[in-house]
């Protein structure tokens, strides 16, 4: 899933926002933003962080500045294991055209130490969105890891999978209705592209998001159908 | 100890193609559902408890040679997952029971964290 083909298939389905979010790692990012030059595609980094109760956050970022400010102090809190491709797949840093430029030898596929309600603090204080992702999963979800969404968290939103609809996650996970809820591909192949996600923003900038999350000064956030759904 | 003894005493189901069990030792046990504590703690040639039946256990078996992986609360992977584990050689043992129970059981059998 290369580069110009993630911004291909994007601009294909009509989806004009698109967030990198690869697992505590953001060395691609770069690479998806340079391909997205010249296409509809706007491109915020980010990343899905693991936290230290192997709970997956999205954190998305204005620019490579903040997200790489956050990166560093993820980077911090990793354990230092190395990556073994055999068992754990090839973890490859890649060019806009999709060219390897290197491997990420450190193991990505493991926690940061770092606590969820810690997590959310920093990517506030690097100007970001936190998002507990895929809340309705077994496998590294908010609720099957901490059983429910804790009191006073500072979430900007929670994402659910595609397994659930947005009525079903309301209705089926206590407190989820408290938060503007979005729903993700999670794309890790082209396929699972979405865009069931709608902003009304004045640009495509996390301040902007975050106006919309709460419907706030005409900015909003609604949703379309599915796509086996809109051919229903 | 080997797993063919641990399947008999404990009642518990092979779900994947693993064979002549009686031929492999167990020598520790871990009880974790936080892969990041097993890859950090879990011994190889032990057997690892967990109720996490996705596809990561598959691979953090393989990676620590764990001797056999007992699902508990009848954590059932998916067909993705088990075809993994027997491409991989990771042997996954299924049980009702949970972490707690079995861990007792494995105790009472003389097994012991390492």
């Amino acid at each position: 899933m290369i580069p110009p083909l993630i911004i291909g298939q994007a601009e294909r389905l009509g989806i004009d926002l698109i967030a990198i979010t690869d697992h505590n790692a953001s060395a691609n990012v770069s690479a998806v933003i340079a391909a997205a030059h010249g296409s509809t595609v706007h491109v915020l980094p980010g990343m899905e962080l693991q936290t230290q109760e192997e709970v997956h956050m999205l954190c998305l970022f204005d620019s490579l500045v903040a997200s790489s400010a956050f990166q560093v102090e993820v980077d911090q809190r990793l354990p230092d294991l190395r990556n073994n491709p055999e068992y754990f797949g090839e973890q490859f840093v890649v060019d806009d055209t999709g060219d390897f430029i290197r491997r990420e030898e450190r193991l990505l596929l493991s926690s940061a130490n770092l606590p969820l309600e810690e997590a959310v603090q920093l990517v506030h204080a690097c100007g970001g969105l936190a998002i507990p992702a895929h809340i309705d999963r077994r496998a590294y979800g908010l609720i099957a890891n901490l059983g429910l969404i804790p009191t006073n968290s500072e979430f900007d939103a929670l994402e659910i999978s595609s397994q659930l609809s947005l009525s079903q996650a309301a209705e089926l996970i206590p407190g989820a209705s408290r938060f503007p809820l979005i729903q993700s591909g999670d794309v890790h192949y082209l396929a699972d592209f979405l865009g069931t996600n709608l902003l009304t923003l004045a640009e495509p900038t996390i301040a902007e998001i975050r106006l919309a999350f709460k419907q706030e000064a005409g900015r909003a956030l609604n949703h379309l159908p599915a796509p086996e759904q809109a051919t229903g | 100890m080997d797993l063919q003894q641990i399947v008999d005493e404990l009642h518990l189901k092979p779900i994947t193609d693993s064979k002549a069990l009686e031929n492999i030792p167990v020598t520790s046990a871990y009880a974790s559902d936080l892969l990041s504590c097993v890859m950090a703690g879990a011994k190889s040639g032990g057997v690892w408890i967990t109720l996490q039946a996705h596809m990561n256990v598959v691979a953090v078996a393989s990676l620590l040679d764990i001797s056999a992986v007992i699902l508990t609360e009848n954590a059932r992977p998916d067909p993705a997952v088990l075809d993994k584990a027997n491409e991989q050689g990771v042997r996954l043992l299924s049980s009702p029971h949970t972490s707690f129970t079995i861990c007792g059981q494995l105790w009472s059998l003389g097994l012991r964290a390492s």
